[in-house]
């Protein structure tokens, strides 16, 4: 058990300042909810980096003769363009779609939600969260380098990632800290999903069994394993790329290579080497993003469709399903690399397989909204916008799951279309969901309402905008990664609708400051929230809002019942907690037991 | 004791919006892939016909599960809105999870066999043993394209005799008789109807092989070389573009197939066995 070490984390030896308090306090903290909190402001600055990165690339698109913010020389040179993609996918994918729906909430709420008082290794969680800041601060000093941030994409494949300057501007200092940052990364992660497996197997309160977790902790269950599968194997890619970087090796580099009119020394090694380790993380990448987010949204449907979430059991399966087969489908990022023609196709008929369990979770979402009682709060919308999301880019996966359709798509904006809606929309639509709907619990206020559901319909709307035209773009051929969108004669014709992205980019983009205000007047000013705001049957509810540093005051609960017991027949209200012992009125609040 | 939050107004009115908003969207979309508002441009091979069947297949059947989901999600917001009804107790019904487990696994997997044809016609089989031999080389930014010539065989080649602006782009060994009459060119050319084998190499990092009208996408990757075939059925000039990042000048990196009648392909190979 860990609440000695917090106990003494918090013990302030006097005298001590006022800033050293709040350096322990919030800083150097073994609190899993002060963390979680570290990991959630983080995200939101690296979303903001990402989001801003990601606008320039928009603005350089269809006014490529534009003066740029934060652009060296004003107008975006290719290169530049390449760089700040690079940087845009990288920080999206590690710092905002990793950190924010796993580290940050699920640090902060796993504990909560299974009734423990931490974490299992406190010190272990508060390495995980430096370990993971210094990754961000060598990923930034990459922007400032000689050469600037590297242009070889997120997946940054060899050997255009391995061979140095040689290769392009920000392949030298640029993208040695690029492998320096994602190797930390690694490691923050693997310790951080060692801490998730072994609290969640440890910590349980007495009663809460596997089958009556909330589907959230299901969720952050399964994604640290798969974390700590896939981490460990990208962490091993990154040292071989290292030591291909700065020790002389070969292991991505074959023989006779000839750069930019200079034979190259190397030999012996395979680029596509590079690309099944890489991949291999990379496809579970996307469950570590989107998982938490299913959890998230199974919780919240239920809470405000106020009915149980359909078929838990095949919910809870589905997630072992989808994190099982997203070790087994890598391959589908492969199909014109020059791998085998027939694991091609072995590919494919897993890949397809993985919809089933999707598919599963689709159906029983609709399940759980149907003959419910629907109340639309902020949280509920985003959950809504999600379910959207989840069908319109998982479908389009279908596509591109098969060898001879990803023939014509690979490489399109059809691509960027379809994983940007199915893991980096939905999965932020997650962490928007949650946001809303923790937030009174994680800071005892509550967001404002109007201006959350603002925030929805600009984003919705607007994120729709944005990537259902993308996919016309890539099946009439329009490539990603082109700085030059009329690269190529045939796509002068696709720019009116890049226009109109650019335009909802804006928009959306703009949409996002909203939230921001929201959010940053709300910690202050927001209206003081309930113990048990939404009425809900989880564990965190029955904690102070915010919990105190031990979260149930000493006062730990027992289980007695699943995680969504709502409308239950005969009971005198419509939610019944999970830690009210059998007998007593379901009707009794546990805002009547245990406020105070 | 029912919170504050709870209790806010208007927590039901977001539904209409919201089930007509989905409408209109499935609607919209709808539209745009039936009308083809930007399409992809028409097949010149049999195998991309196949490749656009199992894309129409795929369509038909991902179009239908994505109508009936997005209206079910209108629906269900909108039947099922707060108006102080009570919400049914309902854990799951196993007959139906079964039926949408099969449905799915039937629809996914079948769509997934049944592309296994368009996919096998142009990667299982190898080129046919007439097909016209044609080397592709890539480097940062540019293709490059070896014909045999009159012997039929390729020179050798050796990296450390790379040298572009002396003129040896591929570095073809001058002492290898078979090199000698090796056509370079920096454009594809090939005849109608003739089948023609692509063998696929790049230089420094790994570029792509993309022209749409094939529906023909493959990968150049140092130290293999992949074959790639396909038998054009339609003359005219397309467009070559390399779809794999490659470096600063990704997006500048093209080239041009040319596909002639067997006469001007005759005169092309003429032309430049005198050229060069």
């Amino acid at each position: 058990m860990s609440s000695p070490s917090r106990a003494a984390g918090d013990t302030i030896h006097a005298p001590v300042g006022a800033l050293a308090r709040f350096l322990r306090r919030y800083v150097f903290s073994t609190d899993h909810k002060i963390i979680g909190l570290q990991y959630f402001f983080l995200a939101l600055l690296a979303v903001t980096v990402g989001m801003i990165l990601s606008l320039l690339m928009r603005f350089h698109l269809v006014w490529p003769a534009a003066h740029l913010p934060f652009v060296a020389g004003g107008i975006m040179t290719p290169e530049q363009y390449l760089a700040v993609m690079t940087m845009h996918g990288t920080i999206m994918v590690f710092f905002v779609l990793t950190t924010a729906p796993q580290s940050a909430f699920g640090n902060y709420f796993l504990p909560l939600q299974i009734g423990a008082p931490d974490m299992a290794f406190p010190r272990l969680n508060m390495l995980s969260f430096w370990l993971i800041l210094l990754a961000f601060v060598v990923m930034m000093a990459a922007f400032v380098v000689p050469g600037g941030a590297p242009i070889s994409g997120w997946t940054a494949y060899t050997p255009l990632s391995g061979l140095g300057e040689i290769a392009g501007p920000g392949e030298g200092m640029g993208q040695s800290l690029w492998a320096f940052s994602i190797l930390i990364f690694c490691v923050g992660s693997l310790l951080g999903s060692i801490n998730f497996i072994a609290t969640t197997i440890d910590m349980r309160a007495p009663g809460m069994t596997l089958m009556r977790m909330p589907l959230t902790v299901w969720a952050w269950f399964v994604t640290a394993i798969l974390s700590l599968l896939a981490f460990a194997v990208l962490f091993a890619a990154g040292i071989l790329l290292v030591l291909d970087r700065v020790a002389g090796t070969s292991f991505f580099m074959p023989a006779g290579l000839v750069v930019n009119g200079a034979l190259q020394t190397n030999g012996g090694g395979s680029p596509l080497l590079w690309q099944h380790l890489f991949w291999f993380f990379g496809h579970p990448e996307v469950y570590i993003a989107i998982l938490p987010g299913m959890g998230v949204v199974s919780h919240i449907l239920a809470n405000f469709s106020r009915k149980p979430v359909f078929g838990y059991r095949a919910m809870a399966f589905a997630i072992c399903a989808i994190g099982f087969l997203g070790f087994l489908v890598w391959g589908h990022h492969m199909f014109v690399s020059g791998m085998n023609p027939y694991s091609g196709l072995t590919f494919s008929l897993l890949t397809v397989s993985i919809g089933v369990p999707s598919a599963v979770k689709t159906f029983n979402w609709l399940g759980t909204l149907w003959g419910g009682r629907i109340q639309f709060h902020s949280p509920m919308l985003f959950a809504i916008g999600f379910v959207s999301f989840f069908v319109t880019g998982g479908l389009s996966g279908i596509f591109l799951a098969q060898p001879a359709v990803d023939t014509t798509l690979h490489a399109t904006y059809y691509v960027v279309a379809h994983f940007h809606i199915v893991m980096g929309v939905a999965a932020i639509f997650g962490i928007l969901a949650a946001t809303y709907y923790w937030f009174p619990k994680m800071f005892g206020r509550s967001m404002n309402e109007s201006l959350g559901k603002i925030h929805f319909w600009l984003t919705f709307v607007g994120v729709y905008c944005i990537f259902m035209p993308m996919h016309f773009v890539g099946i009439a051929g329009g490539i990603r990664r082109y700085a030059d969108s009329t690269g190529a004669a045939y796509l002068a014709g696709l720019q009116p609708l890049h226009r109109f992205m650019t335009i909802a980019a804006l928009v959306t983009a703009a949409a996002q400051v909203i939230f921001f205000c929201n959010l940053f007047r709300s910690l202050r000013r927001g209206a003081p929230a309930a113990v048990n705001p939404w009425n809900g049957t989880t564990l965190e509810w029955i904690a102070g809002s915010p919990p105190p540093a031990d979260n149930f005051s000493g006062r730990f609960p027992s289980v007695y019942r699943g995680p969504y017991e709502y409308s239950v027949p005969g009971a005198a209200s419509d939610f019944w907690p999970q830690n009210i012992p059998p007998g007593l009125n379901p009707g009794e609040s546990t805002e009547q037991r245990y406020a105070g | 004791m029912v919170s504050s939050l709870l209790r806010s107004r208007g927590s039901a009115s977001p539904a209409l919006p919201l089930a007509i908003f989905l409408c209109f969207f499935v609607a919209a979309s709808v539209y745009a892939f039936v009308a083809r508002l930007y399409p992809s441009p028409p097949p010149i091979s049999e195998d991309a016909v196949l490749v656009d069947r199992q894309y129409a297949l795929t369509l038909y059947i991902t179009g239908a599960a994505f109508i009936l989901a997005q209206l079910g999600l209108a629906y269900a917001v909108l039947r099922f809105r707060d108006r102080g009804q009570k919400a049914k107790f309902i854990r799951g019904k196993i007959a139906l999870e079964i039926l949408w487990t099969s449905v799915t696994l039937v629809a996914f997997v079948g769509l997934g066999i049944a592309g296994r044809n368009a996919w096998a016609g142009a990667r299982f089989t190898p080129a046919a043993p007439d097909s016209i031999q044609i080397e592709v080389t890539t480097n940062q930014f540019v293709y490059t394209f070896r014909y045999p010539g009159a012997d039929g065989k390729f020179g050798r080649l050796d990296p450390s005799l790379v040298n572009a602006p002396a003129g040896n782009p591929l570095g073809i060994d001058p002492n290898d008789p078979a090199g000698r009459d090796d056509i370079v060119v920096s454009d594809l050319t090939v005849p109608v109807d003739r089948p023609v084998e692509l063998l696929l190499r790049s230089q420094d990092v790994i570029h792509n092989f993309f022209v749409r009208e094939l529906r023909l996408q493959q990968d150049t990757v140092p130290g293999m070389v992949i074959p790639v075939h396909f038998t054009p059925n339609g003359t005219g000039r397309y467009e070559i573009v390399c779809t794999q990042l490659c470096g600063l000048g990704h997006s500048t990196m093209h080239s041009h197939l040319n596909v002639v009648s067997e006469s001007d392909y005759v005169n092309f190979l003429k032309r430049q066995a005198f050229v060069q």
